[in-house]
């Protein structure tokens, strides 16, 4: 027996505890058909094991891993992939597909504005310092004009469920989202190994997320060629990430570059082939702006492309998304966005924020050390969930450390209150077992934004575990949008 | 898009990609029939031999001192410190592979990648190591799988050529090698003219370049070294044949330059033409009152002439005299 809710037929290793979760308590809501329950209900729990195992083994020799570094060796993992899909209604799928659209067509008026008028920080919308001190500010950038004044071409927001079920924003992810190839290799892993679980239910494809980037790529491409050159720039086959560009490039058709395949000419970007060099007009770029380009940022990368950024200031090149963007996904500038919704569009936001207590104020420094043991703090510049406090779960001494690191720094914390993200069932060892998850969708945008339905599902699979991020025990699920 | 451009680094990784598989694939051939020898009669010193034809000797002694059957096998078969060995081929044809993936079938990065873990999870050490026999077929049997996976799944544009390229371009380079080592070794001493020559070391080099079928079906009876030798060398129908894998590396680029218009080929054309004459032009009396070692030391000059030219041409290399310039 796969899943069950606790009513009917209840299975001892399967109780939600009080947390919202993904398919019973959706399917209660009428969200999800009954029948998407009974259907996961159906398959035994032991066999389901042996299939995870094979598709696990699957995953391994497909080379589907990211790299771990450990000492001097190099270990391919895989994101741990649970085999019991994450499932999304349709109409709140409508729901969190235009929040989502909205949020990324504000990130991109807000950037365009902090590169040129800076309307938002003369009307006190949000502190100038803030968004001129920010380590991610790029000043190089100041009045220079994007194609069609789009910066985020790729932007993957991460959603959680409250206790009460309703979607909100943790964080933005403006610069180089990842995980994306997950989503379509998981589901395609999901069609080889369980084709009956997936039978006659409505899930909305994922398989086009190549060709729409592609597509938007071309959008934003620079006006001339007839047929737009665009590649991939990745770092390398030691980026940990290496397997999605080639995802990515695959699925594009496109070249997978690396700045040694490069080379700027009178301000023009050509790739080294066998037949002599040839231009290139538009570069997805997954590498971040410090790398680019060692003659505008930093002087010791040897990632990069020397001279580089004089071709993108000339209009010769897109690049995507944008320089200067991790200014938009600073964890303090997200605090701010509710506001800026309101400001750029006039509109309420569809998905709402996880409230937020800036440290740079001095309120919210106040209310976070008066708090300390009920909040989740973060540093604004990290990524990977390292270095987060969890207040409700951390002793008195760490408590005080942070307390005191808080202090030394305000500037680089934000706090929020603890959200206890929803569970979904998941597989751990041979027993179902509700654990945490969240939600990363992505949204690509040339002259329009199109969001992949689904997304990708992270799970802590660490019992009662928060974090989802893979470096930290994190692993992944197929997620399914349903069609109706 | 008309005819896809393919980037420098990726021919280059491509052909190095074949180049790696090949030697594996020839170094599993060679350590299986001296393990065979050293059961017949000669103990280490056959050993040795292979040492020196991979030009070893310094790194040997660094790792593992006075060779012993058991060091040499694990040095030349797992050694993950010796970048000669089997296990170090496949690491560096995986690595290559892995930067390919965007170019190659999914199957020949998976099979890559599963053979690549599979001796990886072997265990062995300097002084124990797994049947050796049997281990050199499980390579040869990979390496086989290797090409059929390719010739059946890889794409026929500019990347098959170079994968081609860089196949005949190894296996040339080891068959000369082979020979060269072994011609002098095995022929008597001048002392011992008249005695009677040991045959089973002669079947045994043509066993080593996968060689002694296809030498009976020329030479139904009897085997003479001077026969062994230009069987291996100029026998234009062996695919292990060192003329043969010439020709197919100046056939393969003429299809380069003519069928893909290649134009920055003259250089590695040039350079194949002198290696193609050398052969064609040439009989094996002409090669042994030459000097074998001569000729041979000269065809892998040519070969490194050739390799060279193709750097530059086609996988973005900086010319040495720029270099200096």
């Amino acid at each position: 027996m796969g899943v069950t809710d606790s009513k009917d037929t209840p299975v001892p290793g399967y109780d939600p505890t009080g947390f919202f979760c993904e398919i019973i308590s959706a399917a209660e809501r009428g969200v999800i058909p009954k029948a998407v329950v009974d259907r996961l209900r159906s398959i035994e729990t032991k066999e389901l094991s042996e299939r995870a195992e094979a598709a696990a083994r699957e995953l391994y020799n497909l080379g589907i891993t990211f790299t771990v570094y450990s000492d001097r060796t190099m270990i391919d993992r895989i994101l741990p992939f649970d085999v019991l899909p994450r499932v999304i209604g349709a109409s709140e799928w409508e729901t969190i597909e235009r929040g989502v659209e909205q949020r990324v067509k504000t990130l991109n008026l807000f950037i365009q504005d902090i590169y040129h008028d800076q309307k938002c920080l003369k009307d006190g919308v949000i502190p100038a310092d803030l968004v001129l001190g920010n380590k991610n500010y790029r000043k190089q950038m100041e009045g220079l004009d994007v194609p069609g004044g789009t910066y985020v071409h790729v932007c993957g927001i991460d959603l959680v469920r409250d206790d009460e079920g309703n979607f909100c924003v943790l964080e933005d992810n403006a610069r180089t989202p990842s995980g994306v190839s997950y989503v379509v290799e998981n589901r395609h892993m999901m069609q080889r190994a369980f084709p009956d679980l997936m039978d006659d239910i409505g899930i909305r494809p994922v398989d086009d997320y190549g060709p729409k980037l592609l597509q938007a790529m071309l959008d934003v491409a620079p006006a001339g060629p007839m047929d737009p050159q665009v590649a991939l720039l990745s770092p390398g086959a030691y980026n940990s990430a290496y397997f999605e560009h080639i995802f990515l490039a695959r699925e594009m058709g496109v070249p997978l570059v690396e700045g040694r395949d490069l080379l700027v000419e009178d301000d023009r970007v050509y790739m080294r082939t066998t037949e002599g060099v040839e231009e290139v007009h538009c570069i997805y770029r997954r590498i971040d702006d410090d790398f680019l380009d060692p003659k505008a940022f930093r002087k010791d990368s040897l990632l990069g492309v020397p001279g580089i950024f004089d071709a993108y200031r000339k209009g010769n090149i897109t690049l995507a998304n944008a320089i200067g963007t991790g200014v938009a996904d600073d964890k303090a500038v997200y605090a701010y966005m509710p506001r800026l919704i309101q400001y750029y569009l006039g509109e309420d936001a569809i998905l709402a924020n996880v409230p937020t207590n800036i440290c740079r104020e001095a309120e919210g420094l106040s209310y976070t050390l008066d708090n300390l043991e009920d909040l989740v703090v973060k540093p604004v510049g990290e990524s990977g969930g390292y270095g987060i406090l969890i207040g409700p779960r951390s002793t008195k001494d760490e408590l005080a450390e942070f307390r005191a690191k808080i202090k030394d720094d305000p500037a680089n914390f934000i706090s929020q209150p603890m959200i206890n993200l929803s569970v979904c069932p998941t597989l751990v060892d041979g027993a179902v077992e509700p654990r945490h998850v969240d939600l990363r969708p992505f949204c690509v945008t040339g002259k329009s934004s199109w969001v992949l339905p689904g997304g990708l599902t992270r799970v802590a699979l660490r019992k009662g575990s928060l974090v989802v991020n893979s470096s930290q025990g994190g692993g992944s699920k197929d997620t399914w949008v349903l069609t109706e | 898009m008309t005819q896809l451009s393919l980037l420098a680094r990726y021919a280059e990784d491509i052909y190095w990609m074949a180049r790696y598989v090949e030697r594996a694939n020839n170094l599993a051939r060679l350590l299986e029939v001296n393990e065979v020898f050293t059961r017949d009669r000669r103990g280490a010193h056959n050993w040795d031999a292979i040492i020196d034809l991979n030009a070893d000797r310094d790194r040997f002694r660094k790792l593992h001192g006075t060779p012993s059957p058991t060091s040499v096998s694990y040095f030349y078969m797992l050694d993950r410190e010796n970048p000669t060995s089997i296990l170090s081929s496949f690491r560096a044809a995986r690595e290559n592979a892995r930067t390919l993936r965007p170019l190659i079938s999914t199957e020949m990065w998976t099979h890559l990648n599963v053979f690549y873990n599979e001796l990886l999870a072997i265990s062995a050490g300097p002084s124990s190591v797994p049947n050796i026999a049997r281990f050199c077929d499980r390579v040869r049997t990979a390496c086989q799988a290797h090409s059929g996976i390719t010739e059946g799944t890889f794409y026929r544009d500019q990347g098959w050529y170079f994968y081609q390229l860089g196949k005949y371009v190894e296996r040339a380079d080891q068959t000369t090698r082979l020979v060269d080592v072994k011609y002098h070794t095995l022929l008597p001493d001048v002392s011992e003219v008249g005695s009677i020559l040991d045959l089973s070391q002669w079947n045994a080099l043509l066993r080593s370049a996968a060689g002694y079928h296809a030498y009976r079906r020329v030479h139904p009876r009897g085997i003479e070294p001077t026969k062994v030798a230009e069987f291996l060398v100029l026998n234009n129908r062996f695919p292990r044949s060192v003329r043969y894998c010439i020709g197919e590396i100046s056939t393969l680029l003429s299809q380069l330059i003519y069928t893909f218009q290649l134009t920055r080929g003259d250089r590695v054309a040039a350079a194949v033409d002198v290696i193609h004459r050398r052969l064609e032009d040439t009989d094996i009396d002409a090669i042994i009152s030459y000097g074998m070692h001569e000729f041979l030391d000269a065809v892998q000059l040519d070969l490194i002439e050739v390799a060279n030219a193709m750097a530059v041409a086609y996988f973005g290399h900086v010319e040495e005299e720029e270099d200096a310039a």
